[in-house]
């Protein structure tokens, strides 16, 4: 188990290695810098080529590309992400202050999606009224094909301003956390509830099920006790990639509410080419990324024993 | 006449699908006495599991039964569901076919036997993991503390088929369906297990319903007999006298096709010649999870004939498929040398070792999972053809045709994908794909074991018909003494990756000289009835206890 986690560890920093070298490559290449994009149109007459090259030079522009990459790796081993361009401050310390409120909304917006979806997925299952599981069935694409950003506008402009009931922006308080999870669970949920429903429908076929009903469990039972953790295996293998959703998703989602977090930073500092901030931020997912597949991998033995490690397991007999 | 515990009336059973609807079961009239053992017979497609099935409501979505199912009092058909499931487990047990996919591979066995005593409240939660593990040393497991505390998958086939015995009987029900117990198992495991569950069923007086396609196994354990076909039940009677005078045409067939029952002598004794195969001091060992490590094959001599059959008989892990591996090249040695045609083919590689591809083909137990199901069958036999650069499209086309003709399929099948085929159909292709390069020696793995009796005696045939017109060489692997009574010149009994006995068929398989060869062939389904001790009263109404 140990060995496994080291290598595991060692594949991580690499992964978190190739994130950050690609970052820097691509983000290079973007059209334009953060100098002309903090210049306005109207001041651009009014500065000479000289004032811009000097410019570029104090923020560390005008060195060659290896050394600036050398430079920026060997910051980044420290801990050190640099400044960011438009406000000046240290981005690790802006990533810290912003991560918390994109956390919550994330984790919120996992456990709706997860109750939406699974609910969805064992209702459909579950009923024998062939009209309500087309119904449920029907739900998922729908889920997946309305646009996050329309369905966030949809709520405030409802739930906000004709009922009043919560609150259409910021981040204060647990209430004005729902609105916004809840638009960003939509589609996780859809998905969720996708995949579940499908590896339920094909696990109900299983012998095993069969057995059940011989001994008389009825289907509740049988859906809840056996079918369940059995399918569970393809959604949970989903969640690495649901993750990632949701930190994509928070970019729409806090823009639309006005919320404090990471994607209204990453909105934010693509918008003004604020490349130390984009890098620190690249970093931030990888490294979302490379925990949430660890977490997923160590977790399937404990729903299916089968897929124990070697030494985990006591030995099979004849 | 004692009230029968079930009674089945004119029932019909039909599947309705989008296409079609096919009728599984047409009108069938069934009784089964308290405490009987009715054996269900018949090939598959006959309907036998689609009854067994209807009587417990257990049948595919789609699947609908129309007609009376009488049992205990109740009537069955039309039931609800609530009261329905109320019989089944308490009133019914169910063993269900296949031991490696009827256990829930996330659950612990000893939860999965307690589930059928706490869903009819027999057993509270807490009282339920002690009675578990009872029921499992019932069922003759051994260590039934640890097991009830394992996942199925680390247990054996014959295990996980105790524990389904031990989960059918959990509720002590007045009838148990078995529906093709043991088709899944080697024979001893076969032979030990039913055994056992014949004495729990005598010792409670249950009525059993044992649906199965070896008349063999029907003969050795049942009371009476039904056999099917086409969803009919075209004749019943004592078991005894079915077998001794069979009264219907298709009875007959089944009974000609059983391998135990039918006294074929063993093969003539081919005149010796130089082996074409011969193998020498072979051993093979492989690590298992958590670093234990098994012998699989320890240090064995062979000769396959020239033109005749070495078969290779032993349990599941005696290491006779490694053998037939390591041979066909496809698992490499730790030790030991295999010489084909007088040449050393141990480390053959490159050109060599493509020309032995072609000269020795392999054959696989499953054609259900052997052939690529996207294919159609003209492209399957045709694919070593191509493989190894012989002929060009229209000759490779020509050669497909050929080979399906010798062995005996029409050249429309040509066009078709595996999935239209029936089991035997499909190994006839499997066969067919491994003659295309025209090899000398086939190293068949249980080629028939996956397959019914009456189509396990047709392929034998068409194996013993190649042999002769092709002066074909064969590796025959098997659990199965029955089958290996037909084909074998001579024979090898693997136990524990050592060959315990080596010599002509005529006298292995007459006078063995290893105990374990004994218990093999004691093994082999029918041998009750061959032996002669069969109790001959129609047992009807008294439940049998000379199994017990």
């Amino acid at each position: 188990m140990a060995r496994y986690l080291i290598g595991r560890a060692a594949a991580a920093a690499l992964v978190l290695w190739a994130a950050f070298t690609v970052a820097f490559v691509l983000l290079r290449f973007l059209p334009g810098d953060a100098i002309g994009a903090r210049i306005s149109p109207e001041e651009q007459g009014s500065i000479s080529s000289d004032q811009l090259a000097a410019l570029r030079e104090r923020y560390g522009l005008g060195e060659s590309m290896i050394v600036q990459y050398g430079q920026s790796l060997l910051d980044a081993l420290r801990g050190d992400f640099g400044f960011s361009l438009a406000t000046g401050a240290p981005v690790g310390e802006a990533i810290a202050e912003a991560l918390p409120h994109t956390l919550a909304l994330a984790g919120a917006a996992l456990l709706i999606a997860v109750v939406l979806g699974a609910g969805t997925a064992l209702g459909a299952v579950y009923t024998e009224r062939p009209w309500l599981r087309q119904f449920l069935l029907g739900l998922p694409p729908v889920g997946v094909s309305v646009p996050t950003f329309w369905v966030g506008l949809l709520l405030i402009q409802t739930v906000s301003f004709q009922w009043g009931l919560l609150p259409a922006m910021g981040n204060k308080g647990f209430e004005s956390l729902i609105l916004p999870a809840a638009t960003l669970a939509l589609p996780t949920a859809a998905v969720i509830a996708q995949v579940l429903a499908k590896s339920l429908t094909e696990t109900w076929e299983k012998a095993y099920v069969d057995t059940a009903r011989a001994k008389g469990a009825s289907r509740g039972r049988i859906l809840l006790r056996h079918a369940l953790r059995n399918a569970a295996m393809p959604t949970l293998t989903l969640a690495g990639v649901t993750a990632g959703n949701l930190l994509a998703g928070s970019v729409v989602v806090e823009t639309v509410f006005s919320r404090i977090g990471i994607g209204r930073m990453t909105q934010l500092a693509v918008a003004s080419r604020d490349l130390p901030v984009l890098q620190g931020l690249v970093l931030l997912a990888a490294a979302v990324f490379v925990t949430v597949s660890l977490a997923v991998d160590l977790a399937h033995p404990l729903i299916d024993p089968r897929t124990a490690r070697a030494g985990a397991q006591e030995g099979r007999t004849a | 006449m004692v009230t029968p515990l079930l009674r089945v009336r004119d029932l019909h059973v039909t599947y309705r699908t989008r296409e079609r609807h096919v009728r599984a079961v047409r009108g069938v009239d069934l009784e089964l006495a308290p405490g009987e053992v009715l054996a269900l017979v018949g090939a598959s497609g006959s309907g036998k599991s689609t009854l067994a099935h209807s009587i417990v409501g257990l049948l595919p979505r789609g699947g609908a039964a129309e007609g009376s199912i009488r049992f205990g009092g109740d009537e069955l058909t039309g039931l609800s569901e609530r009261h329905l499931r109320s019989i089944r487990g308490a009133r019914i047990g169910f063993v269900p076919q296949d031991p490696g996919v009827s256990l829930n591979p996330v659950k612990r066995i000893g939860e999965q036997v307690a589930e059928a005593l706490t869903v009819h409240r027999r057993a509270d939660r807490r009282t339920a993991a002690a009675r578990a593990v009872a029921l499992l040393d019932t069922a003759g497991i051994p260590n039934p503390d640890l097991r009830a505390r394992q996942y199925p998958h680390q247990l054996s086939g014959g295990m996980r088929q105790r524990v389904l015995i031990a989960v059918a009987l959990a509720c002590e029900p007045a009838l148990v369906i078995a529906d093709e117990p043991t088709s899944a198992l080697d024979v001893t495991v076969q032979k030990r297990l039913l055994d056992h569950f014949a004495a729990l069923t005598a010792r409670t007086g249950t009525a059993v319903l044992l649906v199965t396609h070896d008349l063999g196994v029907a003969a050795d354990r049942a009371d009476r007999i039904a056999v099917m076909d086409g969803g009919r039940i075209v004749e019943t009677g004592p078991a005894a006298r079915l077998i001794a005078e069979p009264g219907h045409a298709y009875t007959r067939t089944l009974l000609d096709a059983a391998p135990g029952l039918t006294d074929a002598p063993a093969r003539p004794e081919a005149p010796q010649s130089d082996p074409i195969l011969t193998v020498t001091g072979l051993a093979k060992r492989f690590t298992l999870p958590g670093r234990r490590r098994i012998q699989a094959v320890d240090g064995i001599d062979l000769a396959v004939p020239r033109g005749a059959t070495l078969a290779v008989v032993g349990e599941s892990g005696s290491g006779k498929s490694t053998t037939a591996r390591i041979v066909a090249r496809l698992t490499e040695p730790d030790a030991g040398t295999v010489h084909f045609d007088g040449e050393d083919v141990t480390a053959a590689r490159g050109a060599a070792l493509r020309r032995l591809r072609s000269r020795v083909q392999l054959v696989y137990q499953n054609p259900y999972a052997s052939l690529d199901p996207r294919w159609r069958v003209g492209d399957i036999v045709a694919e070593p053809l191509r493989a190894f650069g012989l002929g060009d499209r229209g000759e490779r086309a020509a050669r497909a045709a050929e080979l399906l003709e010798q062995v005996g399929l029409a050249p429309e099948l040509l066009r078709r994908r595996p999935v239209e085929l029936s089991g035997g159909q499909r190994q006839r292709v499997a066969i067919a794909r491994a003659l295309a390069p025209g090899p000398d020696l086939l190293v068949l793995d249980e080629p028939v074991s996956a397959l019914d009796t009456a189509v396990q005696a047709r392929i034998l045939r068409l194996l013993d018909d190649l042999q002769r017109r092709l002066g074909l060489s064969y590796l025959f692997v098997s659990h199965d003494l029955a089958v290996v009574r037909q084909v074998a010149d001579t024979v090898a009994v693997m136990r524990e990756g050592r060959v315990v006995e080596h010599g002509p068929a005529s006298r292995v398989l007459t006078d063995p000289a290893d105990p374990y060869t004994r218990e093999l062939l004691a093994a082999v389904p029918g041998t009750t009835v061959r032996a002669g001790d069969h109790p001959l009263e129609p047992a009807a109404a008294t439940p049998r206890r000379d199994l017990a």
